[in-house]
């Protein structure tokens, strides 16, 4: 079978503004690719910027409960160590804070995949059938995934329960642990003191604070392979779609 | 406190009594003023309260507890505890403080409740173990949490001397065999001002109870019920310490170098992260010291369930909810290492089936 006789057009025409080293075969998927624009420009900052604190978060966060060893650089008045980490640890926190009230906004003003990250639809039976599709796909049980345009189900839940609960929690919890420092009185006690004296003693406080910056690893960890391993597996694009918003796919097959 | 003014002293008529001058009176109330952190123009008004209110009359009763309370009490430098005791209250029952004992005591108590109804303070120290009837603690033949919910009936406010009656302390620590239950759990209609610690700083004490003296009211109280004056701030807000912290500079290991120069008690497992009380300010016995001074990190005395945050040694508190001795971080990072072991074989697995569906179609596509 020639290659010729799979095409539906003439070769010829479309490979004049082809440069590079196209062949007859990328024209052919040239042809079956598709895309969507699904995330607009606030949700992929917020993501990078989300990103970036967050790490920043979790490394001086640890330094904070585990502190390096003691340096001598200056006099004890000069030196800044633990207040620099700590310093950073409260800037990133405030833009985490900051950026998650901007999402919240967004998914209001923003498109309706903007709101995807904020609920599951638990009353949808057709979301539960595709919540196990997706879980077979990833048992190897599917030799092929669907299409999602924005999150697939299982995703759609982690994010809800990693990021949207999870971030709740430790934008409360971190902002309880903020106000012990600016004291009674001031913003921070009035938002979230509440919740130091829920927990009775704020040590109960800094260990789920703790375990929490671990809930957020685990969900790192799974959501950067999960995001890898669909880009070069599944049938559509995903780590370019939160840089270029645009998810693109790569069969004409629904 | 009118009907009943007619039979109780005022204060300045005690002392006065006692021989002390009115000089010396002046300069009680300014030092009372100072140690409240009042301005000096409330020196008249605790002048004037001291000469005509009539003494407070008050109850002090004691559950399980170790008597710290009263000792450290006792101790108090400004003013002092004599001062309090003898002048400024009428302390009418108090079985370790008082000459009266068996039933004479209890005759006292029951008097001091019938007489002055609603006026009385009551001051609790410890707390009703509540297990078996409240069988665990038994004073003057009778379970003491009776005693606590009849003198509490018509007390005017209550005091919660201590970690034991604000929270529960050492006999409230898991298990809790006893079932030992703060005071605020037991008795529910009255104000109650807790004054944790254990035991609190005398100072902190006799001053909340000058306060209520001279204002005739209960001191401003925080969300958790405690006098916002003594208990607004972290041991750590006003450490000495604090710039080491601040630098990175800490105590490694008992007696290490860093240890002889003063540096930050935090890597020793110090509370004063999370202690609201004002030992680095008011300090003890007369301002000589405090836990951190002395080279040895706080406690957390004055924290609820401070006995169950794990090692006063450990900064990241170990979780025995996890059946084995785990802190934060052991937890998160076998969570961590299972799923970052999960996600390594799932690739792996990934790629092989990808690999062998390549194969499988390039067999198809061969026999096509």
């Amino acid at each position: 079978m020639s290659e010729q006789d799979t095409l539906p057009y003439p070769q010829s025409d479309l490979a004049v503004p082809l440069t590079g080293d196209a062949t007859a075969e990328d024209l052919e998927s040239l042809h079956d690719q598709t895309s969507i624009f699904v995330y607009e420009w606030p949700v992929r900052v917020w993501h990078w910027v989300n990103a970036l604190a967050i790490t920043i978060l979790c490394v001086t966060g640890w330094f904070i409960a585990s502190p390096l060893p003691s340096m001598q650089i200056a006099e004890a008045t000069h030196q800044f160590v633990m207040g620099y980490i700590r310093f950073a640890h409260f800037a990133a926190g405030m833009i985490v804070t900051v950026g998650f009230f901007g999402r919240i906004y967004w998914a209001f003003v923003g498109n309706h995949h903007a709101k995807q990250l904020f609920y599951i639809p638990v009353w949808r039976k057709r979301w539960w059938k595709e919540v196990v599709t997706e879980l077979r796909w990833y048992a190897f049980l599917e030799k092929e995934p669907k299409k999602y345009v924005g999150h697939n189900p299982l995703a759609q839940m982690a994010m809800f329960f990693f990021m949207t609960l999870g971030l709740s929690f430790m934008i409360l919890t971190g902002w309880a642990l903020y106000s012990e420092g600016t004291g009674q009185g001031s913003f921070a006690d009035t938002m979230a003191g509440w919740v130091l004296t829920l927990f009775g003693n704020s040590q109960i406080v800094h260990s789920v604070h703790h375990l929490g910056m671990w809930f957020i690893v685990v969900f790192m960890i799974v959501h950067i392979y999960a995001a890898i391993r669909e880009d070069i597996l599944s049938r559509q694009s995903m780590v370019s779609t939160m840089i270029s918003g645009t998810r693109s796919f790569k069969d004409r097959r629904p | 406190m009118t009907d009943t003014s007619a039979q109780i002293e005022t204060f300045y008529d005690v002392m006065r009594r006692q021989g002390i001058t009115r000089r010396s009176f002046m300069k009680y109330c300014s030092l009372t003023a100072a140690a409240l952190g009042l301005s000096p123009s409330f020196v008249p008004k605790i002048a004037h309260a001291m000469e005509t209110k009539p003494r407070t009359p008050v109850i002090w009763v004691h559950g399980l507890e170790c008597t710290c309370c009263s000792e450290s009490f006792i101790r108090s430098a400004h003013p002092l505890a004599k001062d309090v005791v003898l002048s400024m209250i009428s302390l009418d029952y108090d079985d370790t403080l008082m000459a009266a004992a068996g039933h004479q005591a209890e005759a006292a108590l029951q008097d001091t409740i019938e007489k002055y109804k609603g006026n009385y303070i009551l001051a609790v120290e410890g707390n009703p173990p509540l297990n078996e009837d409240g069988m665990y603690c038994i004073v003057g033949g009778k379970p003491f949490v009776d005693q606590l919910k009849h003198a509490a009936e018509h007390a005017k406010a209550v005091i919660s001397w201590g970690a034991c009656a604000s929270y529960g302390c050492v006999q409230a620590a898991k298990p809790n065999p006893t079932r030992a239950t703060p005071v605020h759990k037991v008795i529910t209609d009255k104000p109650i001002i807790k004054v944790p610690g254990c035991p609190p700083i005398a100072e902190v004490m006799t001053g909340v109870i000058t306060y209520m003296l001279t204002f005739d009211r209960l001191p401003e109280l925080d969300r958790q019920g405690r006098p916002a004056m003594f208990y607004s701030q972290r041991i750590h807000d006003k450490c000495y310490r604090r710039p080491h912290f601040d630098a990175g500079q800490f105590v490694e290991a008992w007696d290490d170098e860093n240890a002889r120069k003063g540096y930050c008690l935090y890597k020793m497992g110090c509370k004063g992260p999370t202690t609201y009380n004002a030992c680095s300010t008011v300090r003890w016995n007369e301002g000589v010291s405090f836990p951190i001074q002395s080279g040895h990190g706080c406690i957390g005395c004055s924290e609820d369930g401070f006995w169950d945050q794990g090692s006063f040694y450990d900064r990241v508190t170990d979780l025995t909810q996890f059946g084995v001795e785990a802190n934060a971080d052991k937890i998160g990072m076998a969570a961590a290492g299972v799923v970052g072991a999960g996600v390594a074989a799932h690739a792996a697995v990934s790629a092989l089936k990808t690999a062998q569906r390549k194969v499988q179609d390039n067999k198809k596509k061969e026999e096509a």
